[in-house]
């Protein structure tokens, strides 16, 4: 099965890379693994849940503050601030996914990117804690029995976290949760008609999403060793929106094949010009214009075939 | 609170909003007329400014500069509509953002290969480069002045356009019913490339106008961007009327907020309390006006569409 | 003297200058089948809106096996025993007949707001689903798409789906939209077999169905209930002959 070696090349990575002397490549894909679950948060949000939201890095940015602010302050055990991290994304997106889902469309859009950018200037307004400028982690996060300061460590726990997000993910697609979400997406009205709480299933899905950005948002501070404002940037919502509609946006793994695909390129055009943006601009033109439902649809049509 | 400070930024504030809505015009056009989501609107304007900056340089004059500056941009963006972005208007809106995020993306790296990543130079016109008395004993900066003129005008010859000629009128039909038009066998194609055009030539003018002000520099679009989307949102899609109350109400609600809010927070709150509240309240005040706008109407101010 | 069903009293609701629902009555009995005719503009659309919960009245109550639901929001009507099908076909067009169906019998049998069981293994589901539609005469299509369905199986299905929320009252509109001849027919035998397990509210166009279906009739114009009786009552009253009948078929 496909899955099955992707998962063993996965975990074998490390070790390889270690051997080749490939050490910094690590760290890229520990980097895409946690983008990749943030834009899989996403995807809950968006592909299953049908609502197109332009502030989910706020989530994202919340997490990350929270660990970072936690390590200033002395805590930096991991059961701490992480599930703290989850606990902050979750009230973030209730709060703005209580108020933002009374409307529709492009206004649900643009309410949620006025709720990300005002969560920014409340950062920005955290003097305390870096202001413009943002933190510096303090240390990394302590997780008992691991040591997350080595690379391949806490590259492994990242996988570990990714995948057994997307397992909930793809459970939660496959309940009775999924089922109502798929209603709700192809036809609201209908689904009102039968007696479901509509606002009320979208609600639950925005705020399990935010968790789980927050999550992502734990582990790239970790990663970089730095947050700053920045990372709530509505062109940081914009990007997670751009990685999950080039992997391919409902499909369970669009996420991921979306931070590969978009981190990678990256990656590989920033080693041969300082124009690399040109290069990933004309990629994904391309991407819009020949590959519409992205990777995942590119896939579904037989792949190269198609 | 002083009167002359009031009066100046109230003034400023005017001429921030009518340099808003030359932006949000051409936006909610797009959006309204073709149905189209289009972030690149934001890096027109960069163009326009460059242009503008690289024109006056050369010619030496700000007068001769403004006009070619203007049609350039509007030529850049007549192609690029026909050559590209016409192509999007049968996708979804998803598609709509992934493909103007690239146009983001290489346009920026473009004008970077072009300029290099300095800021460029751009300067008000001699003549302007003094004070005038708006009212008397209130001296205030002739070229703002100007700019304000300038917004009315355009706003005026706009509004003209609309409501009383065959091309305004094929526009308005477009924004309240696009398959209306279509039925009613419109050009459409040519439409909606002129309409593309005019929007391109108002982002020229709004960069030209404000390059001297804020700096001509790389990213000045992505700024500008969002708060062309927050005039467009509560102004109502596809309504000039509503583009220019929007931009007049999000001009004075930033200008003026910015300003005041500070020192208004002082007078009932301690003032280190006020010194961090402050800027943020003010920072994020056109997103609390949205919000309150979509609470009590939400599809805008004044929606062209049913 | 039993209490209706369904009581509207009152009931006004207007659109800027436009009045579509003008302090209007009506009372629909338990058994049988309660037809709603009227000529276009007449706001029937707007009152069904108002029934269900989709539209919000200006004044005026709704009374549902005697209970007040005028505040009520739509979702938490279908539990009352609200049950609707829509004039435009709104099915799951990606989801085979029996997922459809499935759908509804989820609503009322537990919560939805379940994570990690899937859906799929939950038998009885399927089960009731097969039962509801082997019902309807649509047994053999349970396992197709509802998108590739021929327009009458899936004007059936909307109603299937309205069924499926066992429902007291049965809100048709317009069951017969887009129906040939041949497919309307059968479409009206339908509704025959169905008015013995619960008692229907149908707004229609079709005269043949409305007066072979029907045991009330209620004329809606101009907002208002006009006349409201027995068919035969209805076909007579020189008052709805002069405000609708005369334009339609005699």
């Amino acid at each position: 099965m496909a899955l099955g070696s992707i998962l063993i090349a996965a975990i074998a990575f490390p070790f390889a890379a270690h051997a080749l002397g490939w050490d910094y490549y690590v760290g890229v894909m520990t980097r895409v693994m946690i983008y990749a679950l943030a834009a899989s948060s996403l995807n809950l949000v968006l592909g299953y849940g049908g609502m197109i939201s332009f502030g989910h890095a706020a989530f994202f940015g919340a997490g990350a503050y929270c660990v970072a602010i936690l390590a200033q302050e002395g805590v930096v055990s991991a059961l701490v601030a992480w599930p703290l991290a989850v606990a902050v994304g979750v009230a973030c997106a209730l709060v703005i996914g209580a108020v933002s889902l009374r409307t529709r469309g492009l206004y649900f859009i643009m309410i949620t990117l006025a709720f990300a950018q005002m969560l920014y200037y409340f950062f920005v307004s955290l003097k305390a804690y870096g202001g413009e400028d943002g933190i510096n982690l303090a240390a990394r996060s302590r997780l008992p029995g691991f040591d997350l300061r080595d690379e391949t460590t806490f590259y492994l726990v990242v996988l570990a976290i990714l995948a057994g997000c997307l397992y909930f993910l793809r459970r939660l697609a496959a309940s009775r949760f999924g089922a109502v979400l798929h209603g709700i997406r192809e036809n609201e009205p209908r689904m009102t008609a039968l007696g479901y709480p509509t606002y009320r299933y979208r609600l639950v899905c925005f705020t399990v999403a935010g968790g789980a950005a927050g999550l992502a948002g734990a582990l790239i501070v970790n990663q970089h060793g730095f947050v700053s404002p920045g990372l709530l940037d509505w062109t940081q919502s914009g990007t997670l929106l751009i990685m999950l509609i080039l992997g391919g946006v409902g499909w369970l793994y669009g996420g991921v094949a979306g931070a590969a695909a978009m981190l990678l390129l990256e990656e590989v055009l920033s080693h041969w010009t300082g124009y690399w943006k040109l290069g990933l601009g004309i990629v994904l033109l391309l991407v819009v214009l020949r590959a519409p439902g992205g990777l995942g649809g590119w896939l579904a049509r037989g792949g190269a075939r198609g | 609170m002083n009167a002359l400070l009031l009066l100046e930024q109230g003034l400023n504030g005017l001429q921030f909003g009518l340099m808003l809505f030359l932006l949000a015009a051409g936006l909610t056009l797009v959006f309204g007329v073709m149905d189209m989501v289009n972030l690149a609107h934001g890096s027109l304007y960069m163009i326009g400014a460059y242009l503008m900056a690289t024109a006056a340089q050369a010619t030496g004059s700000f007068w001769i500069a403004l006009p070619l500056a203007m049609a350039a941009t509007a030529a850049i963006g007549m192609a690029l509509e026909s050559g590209l972005l016409r192509r999007l208007y049968e996708r979804d809106h998803l598609s709509q953002v992934l493909a103007t995020f690239a146009l983001i993306l290489i346009a920026n790296d473009l004008v970077r290969m072009i300029w290099g990543p300095q800021a460029l130079l751009l300067d008000a016109p001699r003549a302007l480069a003094r004070t005038i008395e708006v009212i008397p004993g209130a001296p205030y900066p002739a070229f703002r002045a100007f700019i304000i003129g300038v917004g009315l005008a355009v706003a005026a010859a706009l509004y003209w356009m609309i409501a009383r000629t065959r091309i305004g009128a094929l526009v308005r039909a477009g924004a309240s019913n696009r398959e209306m038009a279509l039925a009613l066998g419109v050009n459409v194609k040519r439409l909606f490339t002129l309409v593309f055009g005019l929007g391109a030539a108002l982002c020229a003018l709004a960069g030209a106008m404000l390059g001297p002000l804020l700096a001509v520099q790389i990213g000045m679009g992505e700024a500008i961007l969002i708060q062309a989307f927050v005039v467009v949102v509560i102004g109502g899609i596809g309504s000039i009327r509503g583009a220019l109350v929007g931009a007049l109400l999000v001009g004075m609600v930033d200008t003026i907020g910015r300003a005041f809010l500070p020192a208004l927070l002082r007078g009932f709150l301690p003032n280190n309390i006020a010194d961090a509240l402050g800027p943020t309240l003010a920072a994020m005040a056109i997103y609390i006006l949205m919000a309150a706008v979509l609470y009590w109407k939400p599809t805008g101010l004044f929606p062209a569409r049913g | 003297m039993a209490e209706p069903l369904l009581e509207v009293r009152r009931l006004f609701r207007h659109f800027g200058g436009v009045v579509a629902t003008d302090h209007l009555d009506l009372a629909v009995r338990e058994g049988g089948v309660h037809a709603l005719i009227g000529p276009n503009g007449a706001g029937k659309t707007t009152l069904i809106a108002q029934i269900c919960g989709e539209v919000e009245p200006d004044s005026g109550r709704i009374l549902f096996a005697g209970r007040d639901i005028t505040g009520l929001p739509a979702h938490e009507r279908v539990a009352l025993g609200l049950g609707r099908s829509f004039q435009i076909t709104r099915i799951f067009r990606g989801l085979t007949a029996r997922d459809n169906i499935a759908l509804a019998v989820q609503a009322r049998s537990g919560s939805s707001m379940r994570f990690w069981r899937p859906v799929a293994a939950e038998r009885a589901l399927a089960e009731e689903s097969d039962v509801v539609l082997a019902g309807l005469g649509m047994g053999a299509s349970a396992g197709l798409a509802a998108g590739s369905l021929p327009h009458a199986d899936q004007r059936r299905l909307e109603v299937a789906l309205a069924l499926a929320c066992r429902p007291r009252l049965l809100l048709l509109d317009e069951p017969l939209a887009g129906m040939g001849a041949e497919d309307a027919q059968a479409m009206i035998g339908l509704i025959a077999q169905l008015k013995q397990r619960t008692t229907i509210l149908m707004v229609e166009h079709d005269m043949d169905a409305v007066f072979r279906l029907a045991d009330v009739i209620s004329v809606l114009v101009g907002g208002a209930v006009i006349a409201s009786g027995a068919p035969q009552a209805i076909r007579d009253d020189p008052e709805v002959k002069r405000a609708y009948l005369g334009e339609e078929a005699a």
